[in-house]
């Protein structure tokens, strides 16, 4: 990949335990290449999901809390709510954002909760070795949809942008995707956005990244990205939801 | 033999788990106590695989293994990590095209074997571990080879039946090495 | 009896429950009992039955609530933070004395903890790990073999009381594959569910499946109900196993996985010369107390053995009732309690 940079301050130096051509990492530098540019180490405090990145608060050089499965909103509505001028976020992935955790992100969202939550499509449970999450496609193969996910019988992806662009608490809502350079970009682009939307009051703000698994999806990490553009983006269309024009 | 406990180790993906569950399978056909524990949760990211398989002429108490009499051990990391789990006078089983490390103990019987290079030889790199596996009933008795074929016709799906024969060549490779 | 097959623990779970009649599974992936979802999900198509992903594991033990007020077999699994998250269902589960199976795999706590194999649930599940005074049955299964009978014992108890039954194992229990025989046909307690909502037909009373008595005379008469239940499970389903407890210098208190360990340790110990026993609780509520006030007098000491702080301990001291001194050896975190440690604390208290 062209994009060699030096490792952000807000990064520690520990290797990460993802799997080879898991997206997660390169996510992880993005939020602290942010974090770096916009100088919030100091007063940035991250929530660590239950999931594959359950432990990336070893990753992060700012103060780290971990949560419980799905509670992360929750979690950093307590700590938001303590420290008002500190800029919080919550990392976490399908299963734990919009399955279990579905009540924690539609509420802390709907009472503009100034709190910004990168969320990581993958389409599957990667943590627990494959099985159906919520945003699972149609036809998907996982191993509790062994036969390719039906909707008569296990509904239809959820689509998590659409849904909390419509609460008026939510202030930028974006889905963005890292299946090549350019769109890495603006993912970065997107976070960091994100962050100022936090950081200017202006209520909850969200990233959906569309992430690759290949160790569940049974892939390459080329075909990988490959999967993501032609599989996930017509489920998944990317752009910005709410508050594109927002003035940060 | 009264008991064996056996711990496989290497890469995921080089046919650990297979072999400890083949193993297990042939030792339960012929009528032995059977126990397979393989590692489990995120412990698969990483790469390393082992799991723990004991065959015994009488019921298995703990299926854990906090020692073994015989580590077969398919990579540099795995011999690291289980040279020392052998009891004095344990075998010790190496894919040496793999681990470039001799082991260190004296008090063990140590076996070398070019598996990999055997099986890449035979055409299918698949076979390692049943190379492996041929040197470790030869010099244990802890199952024949005749249940290890029968054992094949059990953990196999169907469809890849026709694949025992080769595979029962490699395993008598391995037996012979 | 069928043929021996090798299977691990997780999927003989599935296949009991499948064989116990059960059609109906909702669960929540979680580490180390995953394999139980993903064998129904691969065979309840077959039997026309229904799997269902919830969304959280609060979800899946309220859909077990419905379908088993609504009559059937069903069953949820989980490991224990997803069981901590089961709990308030299951207190309703227990007031409206709705019969069902829950499976706990238990894993190292507490919080998020590890994945590894741990008895930490003993006080949760035998002690009630929700509100209000309710039992359910715990049953812990040493060997594969056992899983699958307690499993369809489980159905029936079960069905039989109109109570909750648990299996309780560990991550070894679940992952371990051992060999197994499956009977040509289990018994099943063929119960009358008259009281289940299936629809009137315009030709009954209405059935009402409820957990609250708003009046206390009412509430009150509600738990002395579920009380007298409570002790007719445990004089009829009390159940445990002895081993060489008689003329024992030391008698072990083991249950599950830790309990193969002990047989390893008592074959050990007798070429010392040292005679161990072993009482294993196979109910661990009902807690087999009779058995060990029977042996109260046999050896020097007892000794509970626990992948634990020192929980069922407190059981087996309640038991004996001060005739005996009772010993305690844990491991914590996954670790798991070694032969050598055991028989070195075996050796110091008989010094
Ligand atoms: C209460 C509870 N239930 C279940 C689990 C098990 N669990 C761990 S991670 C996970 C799902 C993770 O999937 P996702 O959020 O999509 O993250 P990914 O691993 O794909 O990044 C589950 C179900 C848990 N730890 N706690
Ligand atoms: S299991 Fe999937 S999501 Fe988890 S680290 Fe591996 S590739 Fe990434
Ligand atoms: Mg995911």
């Amino acid at each position: 990949m062209a994009i060699v940079f030096q490792r952000p301050h807000a990064l520690k130096e520990t290797q990460m335990h993802y799997c080879p051509g898991c997206t997660h990492g390169i996510i992880h530098r993005m939020v602290a290449e942010v974090i770096d540019e916009l100088g919030i180490e100091g007063t940035t405090i991250g929530v660590s999901p239950v999931g594959c990145a359950y432990n990336n608060y070893l990753y992060f050089n700012c103060d780290m809390v971990q949560a419980p499965h799905g509670r992360a909103p929750a979690v950093a509505t307590g700590i938001k709510r303590v420290h008002p001028d500190n800029t919080v976020f919550t990392y976490q992935g399908d299963g734990d954002l919009a399955a279990i955790g579905t009540a924690e992100i539609v509420h802390a969202a709907n009472r503009g909760e100034k709190i910004t939550t990168i969320f990581i499509n993958n389409a599957i449970y990667g943590m627990t070795s494959g099985q159906m999450a919520p945003t699972t496609l149609i036809g998907q193969v996982t191993t509790t949809s062994p036969f390719g996910r039906k909707p008569e019988i296990e509904g239809y992806p959820v689509n998590v942008c659409e849904m909390l662009a419509t609460l008026k608490g939510a202030a930028f809502v974006e889905r963005v995707s890292t299946h090549d350079i350019k769109n890495l970009n603006k993912t970065k682009r997107a976070i960091k956005k994100a962050f100022q939307v936090q950081m200017a009051g202006l209520g909850f703000s969200i990233v959906e990244v569309l992430s690759t698994c290949p160790t569940n999806w049974g892939m390459d990490p080329v075909k990988s990205l490959k999967w993501v553009e032609e599989k996930m983006i017509p489920q998944y269309p990317l752009g910005n939801f709410r508050g594109k024009d927002l003035e940060v | 033999m009264a008991q064996i406990d056996i711990i496989f180790s290497g890469f995921g993906g080089q046919g650990i788990q297979a072999a400890g569950k083949l193993i297990a399978y042939a030792g339960m056909l012929e009528n032995k106590h059977v126990s397979f524990l393989p590692s489990y949760g995120p412990e698969m990211r990483g790469g390393t695989s082992n799991c723990h398989v004991i065959v015994s002429d009488d019921p298995i108490g703990s299926p854990i293994l906090n020692s073994a009499t015989v580590v077969m051990a398919m990579n540099r990391p795995s011999l690291d990590k289980f040279e020392k789990y052998l009891e004095p006078g344990g075998i010790l089983l190496v894919d040496s095209s793999l681990v470039n490390r001799r082991p260190e103990r004296k008090d063990i019987r140590v076996f070398e074997i070019p598996a990999t290079q055997i099986a890449s030889d035979l055409g299918n790199l698949a076979f390692a571990n049943i190379v492996m596996l041929g040197k470790l009933i030869h010099e244990t008795g802890a199952v024949s080879a005749e249940y290890i074929e029968k054992g094949l016709k059990k953990v196999l799906p169907e469809r890849k039946h026709y694949l025992i024969p080769d595979e029962m060549k490699a395993l008598k490779i391995g037996m012979e090495y | 009896m069928g043929e021996k097959i090798l299977m691990k623990g997780n999927e003989v779970i599935a296949e009991a429950a499948l064989r116990a009649g059960c059609r109906h599974y909702f669960g929540y992936p979680i580490t180390p009992q995953t394999e139980v979802a993903h064998y129904f999900a691969k065979k309840m198509p077959e039997y026309g039955g229904t799997f269902i992903q919830a969304e959280s594991e609060i979800a899946a033990m309220n859909m077990v609530y419905g379908a088993a007020s609504a009559g059937a077999r069903v069953m949820t699994s989980s490991s224990s933070p997803g069981i901590s998250l089961k709990q308030e269902a299951i207190s309703y589960a227990a007031c409206a004395e709705l019969p069902a199976v829950i499976v706990n795999i238990v894993r190292a706590g507490p919080g998020l903890g590890g994945i590894l194999a741990s008895q930490c649930d003993y006080f949760q599940s035998t002690k009630g790990g929700g509100h209000g005074d309710y039992r359910m049955v715990v049953l812990a299964p040493s060997s594969v073999q056992e899983l699958y009978e307690l499993v369809v014992d489980a159905f029936n108890i079960a069905d039989r009381y109109r109570t909750l039954c648990m299996i309780m194992g560990d991550g070894m229990l679940g992952q371990m594959m051992e060999g197994v025989e499956f009977s040509d046909q289990e018994e099943i307690f063929k119960a009358d569910k008259g009281w289940a909502v299936t629809g009137t037909g315009m030709t009954r009373e209405n059935n009402m499946i409820t957990s609250i008595y708003i009046d206390p005379e009412i509430l009150e008469k509600h738990n002395l109900k579920l009380q007298a239940k409570y002790r007719e499970i445990t004089e009829n389903e009390t159940r445990v196993e002895t081993y060489n407890c008689d003329g024992a210098d030391i008698i072990v208190a083991a249950y599950g996985t830790v309990a193969r360990i002990i047989k390893n340790v008592i074959k050990t110990a007798e070429k010392e010369g040292i005679k161990v026993g072993l009482i294993r609780p196979i109910t661990l509520w009902p807690f087999p107390t009779a058995t060990f006030e029977k042996y109260a007098e046999v050896p020097k000491a007892f000794l509970s053995v626990e992948m634990s702080a020192g929980q069922m301990v407190e059981d087996v001291r309640l038991s004996l009732n001060g005739k005996s001194p009772v010993h305690f050896l844990g491991r914590m975190g996954g670790m798991i309690p070694t032969q050598k440690e055991i028989l070195e604390k075996i050796r110091e208290i008989l010094k």
